[in-house]
């Protein structure tokens, strides 16, 4: 007998058991199922969901190699600044890529992990099939956590998130903040001291510390919010070779996937490019300050808001966050004119917290996790918008 | 005057097996079957029990709130079977047809003369009143409201429907008296909306509308939307083409004929034609010699919106088309991330069907994935062309929320408006069961 036989034997033999779930999530895997269409339309288009989600990953691919070599550029070059001088011959080596395997596929290991395990473990309690949201969620958060995250800390942050995130909201599609996000929400506000700094960005710098080989992990916006002028140039930060969360750094590769996604017809284009358009504003807006002298550079805000408006839509995580976080459909904005809205606002508060925060110069997490609070409110009165329109039909005709 | 509508969202299906443009007579079916489900919202009283002997015109049943509305065989015979489902509720009238038919006599009438009363009246006792259907509630018309303008439309997108222009040809007559009856029935206008050249737009009375562009612009909701949006408390009523030429065929010859010309569709056919058949025909007898029957998914209608049948189904009263596609009830090896060349898809999602937007395709029954909450936004409103928000609306009425129903729209909407955005449905949600069933919970407590 055939795999294909074997399977579907096994399916029928343990329908309806507790356990069904957990078969049918690994069978599904393998095969589209053999479900045909009862009532309704009796064709169905070829896009589920699993596609779906496999386009995004297929989006961050890139975003996750590149990630892998960075991180152990950003160690050696640490340790000897003489590399920055030609990255393209000290970037794609393997030595870097070694630093890669042993720091990053470990992250995205514990991430996948734990997380599939609480998916599954859901599912067979409450009886549902294994939903694929977190097999987006299971990627995103190792390019979004500083390389030297202990995998503990990310196997109890990913706990946290994924049940209190989404699953006591009733699964995928039911949650009301990115699950993501949250996971790293919970990692910032649980592990503050070690979540941020200058440390724990660039992998070894937290063992070295206090030692003669110490070496500095410090991120452009962290050297920017200390009022410090920073060694890399544009192009460094526009591929990204800078310090940073493991997958977040190279702006040309997160555009890229961008562009895949808005050619797939998967990711919003219209949240994309609202949130640069929110962010530019913002930017813009604080350079006005600063050319109008308003401030002076001895203030502490000096260094952040003096920043070139285009030069924030590349460092820090507001193109990533842009493009692969502010995208999520579950938890954005439902309607093409809220998309606008909604991206427009996380750009602006992006930056706008950016420049603010004083314990930790990054805003893109905690805007998009602010909108998505507020995401349900700007659909209703866009919603609303729709039903006044009906409503004056009525008025007009009566009248 | 003529008011175009250009549609712009929306998508055609476009599948093997377009009915070739030629025509084979049926020859009668022993045994035909009226079914009371094809007539939604209806509660049947039965009138013929069984071993009655009744003439193609005959009440068979009734409805029971409204007992004008009357409900006729369509040959003429024995009734041998009423099959009864839960709660003695009839299921099907079947009847045994005599080899030759004999019509009952509803004399012949001139339409220019009569009174809208009269119209209606002549349409109860004839059986063709539950030709006509409302909006709201995509039900058969409730002859007591008077409907703001009626619409027909005369411009068939839907997946391999039958070429309207084709099967009422030479029609002219039986339409314009159809046409001059039912426009008594309304103050306002008689809207018709076409393709580009019609038969229609010789005929007078009525208002010509020139659609284009995508399915669903063929639909009578879109139109309706395009023209004359339905308001809270109007109510429009529907008239399908073919159903208009029994009506007429009626007035001048006094004779109920449900004779009409099908189109049979699909891959599953061997040779894809047109057939005449009568309402109510045996699906074996019509498609006799033609159909591929292994593994074989026969639809009532068209793939969209068609009701499933058996083998030894009956075709619908309100259906001018059977579609035979293949059934999907196979597994496919990592079916879920290759790359698809032969479905459709509105995506670019490794789906490449965006690459050959004339090619046809033989699409099976497989729901190509499993059943999921709402995750993907925006996608519906690309196929979606009423001015109406179709996620927010069908969450309203999975919840069963009435307050948001009425104002989203819940009364501009009828099942098959919902039929693109179920096919493209990442989640695979039953978007038209959502809608029939919020809609007759509105009907139910909103009247």
């Amino acid at each position: 007998m055939s795999l294909k036989e074997n399977l579907h034997n096994l399916k029928e033999k343990y329908r309806g058991t507790k356990m069904a779930p957990a078969f049918n999530a690994i069978h599904t895997f393998l095969y589209l199922p053999n479900e045909v269409t009862h009532g309704g339309t009796h064709i169905k288009a070829a896009d589920d969901l699993k596609r779906t989600m496999n386009i995004v990953i297929m989006a961050l691919i890139p975003c996750l190699l590149f990630g892998m070599f960075n991180a152990g550029y950003q160690h050696y070059a640490a340790i000897d600044g003489s590399l920055r001088d030609n990255v393209i011959a000290n970037f794609f080596t393997w030595d870097n890529l070694w630093i890669g395997i042993i720091k990053v596929l470990p992250l995205v290991i514990v991430s996948y992990g734990v997380g599939l395990i609480v998916e599954f473990i859901f599912a067979v309690i409450k009886g549902h099939e294994v939903e694929e949201g977190y097999l987006v969620t299971g990627m995103l958060v190792p390019l979004i956590v500083p390389i030297d995250t202990p995998l503990w800390m990310l196997a109890v942050a990913v706990v946290f998130g994924v049940v209190i995130g989404k699953e006591v909201f009733g699964g995928t599609g039911m949650n009301i903040l990115n699950p993501a996000l949250t996971i790293r929400a919970f990692l910032f506000f649980a592990y503050p001291t070690w979540m941020s700094g200058d440390k724990v960005w660039v992998y070894d710098a937290v063992n070295r510390t206090g030692t003669a080989d110490a070496i500095s992990g410090e991120t452009i916006l962290g050297s920017y919010a200390q009022n410090q002028e920073v060694i890399y140039s544009n192009w460094d930060k526009f591929f990204g070779f800078i310090p940073g969360s493991v997958g977040e750094t190279s702006t040309f590769l997160i555009l890229l996937g961008a562009a895949f996604l808005i050619f797939t017809k998967i990711g919003s284009w219209r949240i994309i490019v609202s949130t640069f358009i929110g962010a530019s504003v913002m930017g813009l807006i604080f350079n006005g300050i600063v050319n109008a002298d308003i401030i002076t550079d001895s203030s502490k805000f000096y260094g952040l808001m003096s920043t070139n408006w285009w030069e924030h839509l590349m460092i820090g995580g507001l193109a990533f966050g842009a493009v692969y976080m502010a995208t999520d459909p579950v938890t954005g904005s439902q309607t093409n004119k809220g998309k606008w809205i909604y991206g427009f606002l996380i750009g602006f508060i992006s930056i706008m917290i950016r420049v603010f925060n004083p314990a930790y110069p990054e805003g893109v997490f905690l805007a998009i996790l602010l909108m998505n609070v507020f995401a349900p409110t700007i659909d209703h009165y866009v919603v609303q918008g729709n039903v006044k329109k009906r409503l004056k039909r009525v008025t007009v005709k009566t009248a | 005057m003529s008011k175009d509508i250009r549609i712009k969202k929306g998508l055609d299906i476009k599948l093997i097996g377009v009915a070739e443009k030629t025509t084979t007579n049926s020859s009668l079916s022993s045994v035909y079957s009226v079914q009371p489900e094809d007539f939604h919202g209806i509660t049947p009283k039965l009138v013929a029990k069984e071993g009655a002997e009744v003439k193609a015109g005959d009440t068979l049943f009734y409805e029971k709130s409204d007992e004008r509305i009357l409900f006729s065989s369509p040959v003429s015979g024995k009734v041998t079977d009423v099959i009864r489902g839960a709660r003695r509720r009839v299921m099907a009238v079947k009847i045994a047809a005599d080899t030759t038919q004999i019509h009952k006599d509803f004399g012949i009438k001139d339409a220019s003369k009569m009174s809208a009363e009269e119209v209606k009246n002549h349409l109860f006792s004839s059986g063709c009143w539950p030709f006509i259907k409302q909006r709201p509630y995509d039900v058969v018309a409730n002859p007591d409201q008077a409907p703001k303008a009626i619409f027909i439309s005369a411009y068939a997108t839907a997946p391999l429907a039958a070429d309207l222009e084709y099967t009422l040809a030479g029609k002219d007559a039986e339409l314009q008296t159809a046409i001059t009856a039912i426009s008594k029935l309304t103050e306002g206008k008689v809207h018709v909306s076409v393709g580009a050249n019609s038969m229609f737009e010789n005929l007078s009375g009525l208002e010509i509308h020139k659609v284009s562009g995508p399915h669903p612009s063929g639909n009578v909701g879109t139109q309706i939307a395009a023209i004359d949006p339905i308001n809270k408390g109007e109510v429009v009523w529907v008239v399908t083409p073919q159903d208009l030429v029994v009506i007429g065929e009626l007035l001048l010859t006094g004779k109920l004929n449900l004779q009409r010309t099908i189109a049979l569709t699909g891959s599953q056919f061997e040779k894809p034609q047109y057939i005449t058949a009568i309402a109510g025909a045996s699906i074996s007898d019509v498609t006799a010699n033609n159909l591929n029957n292994d593994n074989t998914r026969v639809i009532s209608g068209n793939v969209l919106s068609g009701k499933q049948l058996e083998i030894d189904g009956f075709l619908g009263y309100y259906d001018n088309q059977i579609t035979a596609i293949p059934e999907g009830d196979d597994y496919e090896f990592f079916g879920w991330n290759k790359p698809v060349f032969d479905k459709i898809s509105p995506s670019r999602a490794l789906t490449f069907s965006w690459l050959t937007p004339n090619k046809k395709y033989d699409l099976n029954t497989n729901t190509n994935g499993e059943h999921r909450a709402f995750v993907v936004t925006g996608s519906y409103e690309n196929v979606f062309p009423l001015d109406i928000y179709p996620m927010q609306l069908l969450k309203a009425f999975m919840i069963q929320d009435l307050d948001e129903m009425e104002a989203l729209g819940g009364y501009e909407v009828a099942p098959e408006d919902f039929a693109l955005t179920e096919f493209i449905c990442v989640s695979k949600q039953p978007h038209q069961k959502i809608i029939r069933e919020g809609l007759d919970l509105m009907r139910q407590e909103l009247g």
